[in-house]
């Protein structure tokens, strides 16, 4: 780990939040878009980690639990323990679920490839979920609820048309101090909350080993270079991390940011899909409910 | 002499023009049966706020028959109004408006001034400055009419109360934003901030509808609220959720008030004007 185990945390007290008002937020929004799309339900997977569990009570709340379909879909490498807190979330909430297991759908294009990274194994893990999330998403008209945090969507990790393939995002305007806060008040159980963050792509994986360093201090970096415009200088100065660490970050979430657009047109016409052809994709035509 | 204003807090429908005139109606109807006298809907009311390439579908035309317009000059026979529309004038410019309907006629019309381009906002892209400010007379008295973005500027409201205006009439489409530890968003207490200092300096009434709702995620905080000449809410506190808020408001307030801090009376506008005009001069703006 870097520097940031001796990180400072006394930014975090500034992104503490108001969870009813978010709460009020959130599971509108997840009525509204619901609505927009002519829909009732949503589908999601369910991991046994903080970020789905905290999507799965606010969109039980706010579609009602029996509209809301949670997927576990285990590797082989999976933990046991994942499948057990994904367990307790469905039986707290008693919502309707499916356990599609990945490892046949996924194996087949690993062995074609012997000597294939673990990043790529991850990668194809991601996008078999999302083919599956999809694919449910027809079967039962429901929408494909996101579950990505603005830390980890900020930072890039994520699986392009994976774990970021997704209908809505509800919680992605919130960083992971503040998702813990929220999954708090909402009742998510305590082992979810407390247990180190993890992809669960392959055994003992766990989010800050891979990443380098923990959310705490990405989260404190990013609010201030994020929220509130400070500078690289500014803000290490204002955290106390090294400069280096604050630059490397920030270098992240640049080299990243072709995953949270759209990828680019080439404009030819007069009038182009993406440049010049503007509506909101709320425009649909149906009307939302608050 | 006692005026109840009724408040629409509604949740338009992006671009559905003939929908959300039917919403209209309705709260008109329900606004009649508490006895409003007059009813302030929130801008652009008729189209929801992010139109974009939408403008020039959605717009209204006042220089020659429109059935909206008709059908709300119509209604305003029964009630006074103020309808948000995009407002497409005689040579093909769009504005962002708010039109005053009352006893079957438009007694005025204001154009946004002040186009919020930045951050998220991106008004000026589509629309049209508006170029004047001005109070006008109603059967309640004088009144001045600031959309959103105009009254985060304290010129527009202080010449409306140079105009003569005793009542400003303000509304938005305010997006919500910056959770923090409060029991509201950090924007809509800054909205309220300026409304209550409005009513406090002015020693006026503040009358502000916002709307409630989403768009692409966006949502819409309501609040909508009334400030007496005191700077005391008589109405507020009813965020996010549709509904029409009535509240009567007392105008002999205003003497009372004024009677007691005579901001007014001693307000210098002369020293205004000629301090700006020296400041113009110096080109330090």
């Amino acid at each position: 780990m870097s520097d940031a185990t001796t990180a400072p945390t006394h930014i975090l007290s500034r992104m503490d939040i108001n969870t009813d008002l978010a709460t009020q937020i959130l599971t509108g929004f997840i009525r509204d878009n619901i609505a927009k799309a002519g829909l009732k339900k949503a589908v999601m997977g369910l991991s046994g980690g903080i970020d789905s569990a905290v999507s799965a009570y606010l969109s039980a709340k706010a579609l009602g639990p029996e509209n809301v379909l949670v997927i576990r879909m285990p590797y082989k490498t999976s933990s046991e323990n994942s499948l057990l807190d994904a367990e307790a979330v469905i039986e707290d909430l008693q919502l309707p679920s499916l356990t599609v297991e990945i490892t046949p759908m996924v194996d087949p294009l690993i062995e074609r490839f012997p000597d294939m990274s673990n990043l790529r194994k991850g990668n194809i893990m991601a996008r078999m979920r999302m083919i599956t999330l999809y694919d449910q998403s027809m079967a039962n008209g429901a929408l494909v609820m996101g579950t990505s945090n603005k830390t980890e969507f900020l930072l890039g990790y994520s699986t392009i048309y994976g774990d970021s393939g997704v209908a809505l995002h509800p919680i992605a305007d919130l960083y992971k101090y503040q998702i813990r806060q929220l999954a708090r008040s909402l009742g998510v159980p305590r082992s979810i909350i407390d247990k180190a963050p993890s992809a669960d792509l392959w055994e003992g994986q766990t989010d800050e080993d891979e990443l380098g360093f923990t959310y705490d201090a990405a989260d404190q970096v990013l609010y201030l270079l994020v929220d509130e415009r400070y500078t690289t200088e500014e803000a290490a100065a204002e955290t106390g991390f090294s400069h280096a660490f604050v630059t490397k970050i920030w270098e992240r979430v640049k080299a990243n940011h072709y995953k949270r657009t759209m990828p680019n047109i080439a404009k030819i016409s007069l009038r182009s899909i993406g440049h010049d052809f503007l509506y909101l994709r709320d425009y649909t035509g149906r009307h939302g409910s608050v | 002499m006692r005026v109840t204003i009724g408040l629409a807090q509604m949740y338009p429908k992006l671009g559905d023009v003939a929908y959300n005139r039917q919403v209209h109606l309705e709260h008109i109807e329900r606004a009649l049966d508490q006895g409003v006298d007059l009813l302030v809907f929130p801008e652009l009311s008729m189209t929801g706020y992010q139109v974009q390439d939408l403008v020039p579908e959605v717009a209204l035309r006042t220089h020659q028959p429109d059935e909206t317009i008709d059908i709300f000059k119509e209604q305003s026979k029964k009630l006074d109004l103020v309808v948000g529309f995009v407002h497409e004038d005689e040579r093909g410019r769009y504005f962002i408006a708010d039109a005053y309907f009352s006893q079957g006629e438009i007694v005025h019309i204001h154009h946004k001034l002040y186009l919020p381009t930045y951050a998220m906002f991106d008004e000026s892209r589509y629309f049209a400055q508006g170029n004047s400010v001005r109070a006008f007379n109603t059967r309640f008295g004088r009144m001045g009419m600031l959309i959103c973005e105009d009254f985060w500027h304290v010129s527009p409201a202080y010449l409306l109360w140079m105009d003569g205006a005793d009542i400003l009439l303000l509304n938005s489409a305010s997006p919500g934003r910056g959770l923090d530890t409060g029991d509201r968003l950090s924007g809509s207490r800054w909205v309220e901030l300026v409304n209550q200092s409005y009513g406090s300096m002015f020693t006026s009434y503040v009358i502000h509808c916002n709307r409630v709702g989403y768009e692409d995620g966006k949502v819409f905080w309501g609040g909508s609220s009334i400030v007496d000449p005191n700077g005391e809410f008589l109405l507020n506190g009813t965020y996010f959720d549709e509904a029409l808020l009535v509240q009567e408001i007392d105008l002999n307030q205003l003497h009372r008030t004024r009677a007691r801090l005579p901001l007014l009376r001693d307000e210098r506008p002369g020293l205004v004007r000629r301090e700006l005009n020296r400041i113009l001069q110096e080109n330090l703006i």
